[in-house]
């Protein structure tokens, strides 16, 4: 199978029915996608396939053959440039423990990319499916609001 | 600006499970299904081969069959006995994780069934009792005017950082083994290793990997893991992965006690408060863990943030055949002090006068005495977040929607920073900071980051005191052939105690750096925590100076009860928060929220059924918390009244939060509907059940 994974293409000659999060975490060594739990309820393993944001623990590998995907290492602009998401998630505290960061940016991302200029509900909304048990969500909305274009 | 943020955001930091290691298998554990009895037979599947994977049981344990704590009650693996749902009982390795399961499913194992217990007032066995006595209840209940009795519950909870437990077991030369894990105290895991399997402090090599959330959660039970990874490591003779998935996370490890707690306050008609006589008692679950610290902070806490001339408490934690419950953010003191806001709503309410104006008359001042007879003299700020919370919580606001209604609540409560009396006597916390030749500064700290920002703290503490930027210091890492032991990373004690250890050092290091250059470098400085001799404690009779200090909250919080489905929203929380001085108080800010939105989700939503003696709700699917749709809008306001013993004045500040918005949401709840709960989590079934029985 072949994908594009944070814009370059990769070739893999794995089992389609394995999780993607297993493919990204131990065949490509992209780590920064999570498992919370394992049955798409926190989020944590969130990615993007062709922009719409996904659980990758319930995405079997052989249903992005051909797709874009997009993890928390594509965010940022080279290794030191990191996107306006990010530089708030930052500045704004929205990343405490930073297990749920990977997929909470991705979500926001995504609701950004189709939603320039959110309500703050519109982005409880589009992260309702990202779980945080650290900051109560009030700063991470903060940052997201931030990046409003 | 935070000082790991980068690697955060980036997908850069390695939590435990990002970590490769070459040639580790995969480790699992095989647990009861039974919660009392002991084991018959063990069978394993001749059908499986069992030449491919490693098994271990308690006969393998070289040293001591016990997780190391209070007591040695607790074995880390079953010998026979059961206890519990979930006791572990055999440990299974292999190189893959599809064998590893296969071989886990191949093993049966036949019980001998005993009678549960499961009711803590049918417990025979008690782990600890406390007694504290201001006064003479007796005496001042005779002849007063009013006396107002109640009854309050409250439930299990479990911490649910996003990361579940995890950790990975490397066999190093000379017999040591390392252990890299998600853990708040690298010291407690290190002891817990040493014990069971037979090693030196040498041998014994423990790494924090980044964690992904703590909450107490992985103050005691990171050692249970710690140790079977390494138990299956070393029969491997290789590293062995032991990963925990969120369902065993959520069948098997500690949970917040639930508990019953009776008062019965006597006042004058003009509000006096006369006495309390508080009675509690906490399910300690099937093993001691830290259930006797937990009851000490609930006990110290109970009477509430007032000042009341005779006070009675008893408080008792008894064992039950559940899993053992632990370590949760709060530590007791939110069961105590959910059980005493509420009093204060019920005298005032038995009266006819306001709760906040009997707030107002009762509440601790400076000069004032706590229940354990502290006067308390510094740092005192009960008047100070209470105009702070009214002042910002504005005029109450209409439902929005056409089947609720509306109501608010307020509660005050106070949180001592750092360990019990004399326990931080007794720890003598240690850290070190070296300069170096180039100019750059390291912190020794076994003090661990789990989401509060502490590497972010300490560095700024550092920092400050050396007169340098912040980018020239760095904390090593958390690894116990490293830094020395700080004390466990617990007890609202990481900025105020550690922190203030740190600045010390740094201190003396820029004046030593000051007078001469060094001989050699690195120039270390050393620092042992010595408890200030006006801190008086008594451990037998619980009277005394029980904290250096406390941190103050008020709470007002606005809920919405929806009467046709019982579902009630937190649609507004404000609280004024004296941690003496924030630090960095964006990061400040942020734990208080998500301590706050913790405390919504214990007191509404978050609900663990038992069934058996094993947990219902034992994955996500069931086991909600709040998601950004269901929290409110936060708001922190910092009162900052600084505490002398503390870096620039700092107080605790972890623990704090959980403490005030369940009383105040079921104080809401009444305003909205006019019943009283009493308990939480005030689910939908039990709102409306108090609703329809009106």
């Amino acid at each position: 199978m072949q994908f594009t994974l944070n814009g370059t293409t990769v070739s893999l000659d794995v089992v389609g029915t394995r999780r993607l999060l297993d493919v990204l975490r131990e065949d490509l060594n992209v780590t920064g996608t999570k498992e919370g739990c394992g049955e798409g309820e926190c989020g944590a393993c969130s990615v993007l396939i062709d922009g719409q944001v996904v659980n990758s623990c319930l995405v079997a590998a052989g249903q992005v053959d051909g797709c874009d995907v997009l993890t928390v290492e594509g965010l940022a602009w080279g290794d030191d440039r990191l996107s306006r998401l990010q530089q708030m998630f930052i500045e704004r505290g929205a990343a405490q423990c930073g297990i749920c960061t990977p997929g909470m940016l991705l979500a926001a991302h995504a609701l950004l990319e189709q939603n320039p200029r959110p309500s703050e509900d519109e982005v409880r909304t589009g992260l309702a499916g990202n779980l945080c048990r650290c900051t109560g969500y009030t700063k991470i909305i903060d940052a997201v609001l931030q990046c409003r274009r | 600006m935070r000082r790991e943020g980068g690697d955060k955001v980036t997908g850069r930091a390695r939590y435990t499970d990002d970590l490769v290691v070459p040639g580790a298998w995969y480790g699992k554990t095989v647990r009861s299904t039974i919660p009392h009895g002991s084991v018959r037979s063990i069978t394993f599947d001749p059908a499986f081969d069992w030449s491919k994977v490693v098994v271990v049981t308690a006969q393998d344990i070289p040293g001591a069959n016990v997780v190391q704590l209070i007591r040695d009650d607790q074995p880390a693996l079953s010998a026979g006995q059961i206890r519990h749902r979930e006791e572990p009982i055999l440990l299974v390795a292999a190189p893959t994780r599809a064998t590893v399961a296969a071989a886990a499913a191949a093993i049966h194992i036949e019980y001998d069934a005993l009678e549960p217990v499961f009711d803590i007032d049918l417990a025979t066995e008690t782990y600890s009792t406390i007694e504290i006595i201001k006064g003479d209840v007796d005496a001042a209940l005779r002849g007063v005017d009013v006396v107002v009795e109640r009854t309050f519950k409250v439930g299990l909870q479990e911490q649910l950082y996003i990361e579940p437990q995890g950790a990975i077991a490397i066999p190093e030369s000379g017999g040591a083994i390392r252990i890299i894990g998600s853990l708040q105290c690298p010291y407690y895991v290190h002891r817990a290793l040493k014990r069971a399997l037979k090693l030196t402090d040498e041998q014994a090599i423990v790494v924090q990997a980044e964690t992904g959330g703590g909450f107490g959660g992985k103050e005691e039970y990171p050692s249970i893991v710690a140790i079977h990874a390494a138990l299956l490591a070393r029969k491997a003779g290789r590293p062995v992965r032991l990963i925990y998935d969120r369902h065993e996370d959520l069948a098997a490890t500690t949970k917040r006690h639930p508990g019953v707690i009776r008062h019965r306050t006597a006042v004058r008609r003009d509000g006096t408060l006369v006495a309390q006589d508080i009675e509690i008692v906490l399910d300690g679950g099937a093993y001691c863990t830290l259930t006797p610290v937990v009851l000490s902070r609930a006990a110290i806490h109970a009477a509430g943030p007032y000042a009341c001339p005779n006070v009675r408490i008893r408080a008792r934690a008894v064992a039950t055949n559940t899993p053992p419950n632990g370590a949760f953010r709060g530590f007791g003191a939110p069961q105590s002090l959910f059980a005493a806001e509420l009093m204060v709503e019920h005298v005032a309410e038995r009266l006819g006068i306001s709760s906040l104006d009997l707030r107002k008359k009762w509440m601790l001042r400076v000069g004032d005495t706590t229940a354990t007879g502290q006067k308390l003299t510094e740092s005192v700020s009960s008047d100070l977040v209470l105009d702070a919370a009214l002042k910002a919580a504005g005029p109450a606001q209409p439902p929005n929607r056409p089947t609720a209604r509306r109501g608010r609540g307020l509660s005050l409560v106070y949180h001592g920073s750092g360990f019990t009396g004399s326990g931080e006597k007794k720890l003598g916390g240690k850290v070190a900071v070296e300069a170096s030749a180039d100019g750059r500064f390291t912190v020794l700290t076994a003090s661990t980051e789990i989401g509060q920002g502490t590497k972010t703290i300490f560095c700024q503490l550092a920092a400050d005191a050396l007169g340098v930027g912040m980018d020239k210091v760095v904390v090593a890492p958390q690894d116990t052939s490293l830094v020395p032991d700080s004390g466990p990373t617990v007890a609202s004690r990481t900025a105020m105690i550690v922190g203030g250890l740190i600045h010390e050092a740094a201190v003396e290091l820029r004046e030593k750096l000051a007078k001469r250059r060094p001989p050699q470098w690195p120039l270390r400085v050393e620092k042992t925590y010595v408890q200030p001799d006006r801190i008086h404690w008594d451990d037998q009779t619980y009277r005394g100076d029980a904290y250096p200090v406390y941190a103050w909250a008020c709470t007002i919080v606005d809920v919405e009860v929806d009467m046709l489905t019982g579902e009630v929203r937190v649609v507004d929380l404000v609280s004024a928060v004296d941690c003496g001085k924030a630090i960095h108080p964006v990061m400040a800010e942020g734990q208080i929220e998500g301590g706050m939105l913790q405390a919504v989700g214990w007191a509404t939503i978050e609900e663990i059924k038992m069934k058996e003696g094993g947990y219902q709700n034992d994955r996500l699917a069931t086991y909600l918390i709040p998601t950004a749709l269901d929290a409110p809008r936060i708001r922190t306001i910092l009162v900052e009244n600084p505490y002398s013993g503390g870096p620039f004045g700092a107080k605790g500040i972890g623990e704090l939060p959980m403490d005030g918005p369940a009383p105040a949401i079921i104080a809401a709840i009444h305003d909205a509907t006019g019943v009283w709960l009493d308990e939480v989590p005030a689910t939908p079934e039990k709102v409306l059940a108090a609703c329809n029985s009106r």
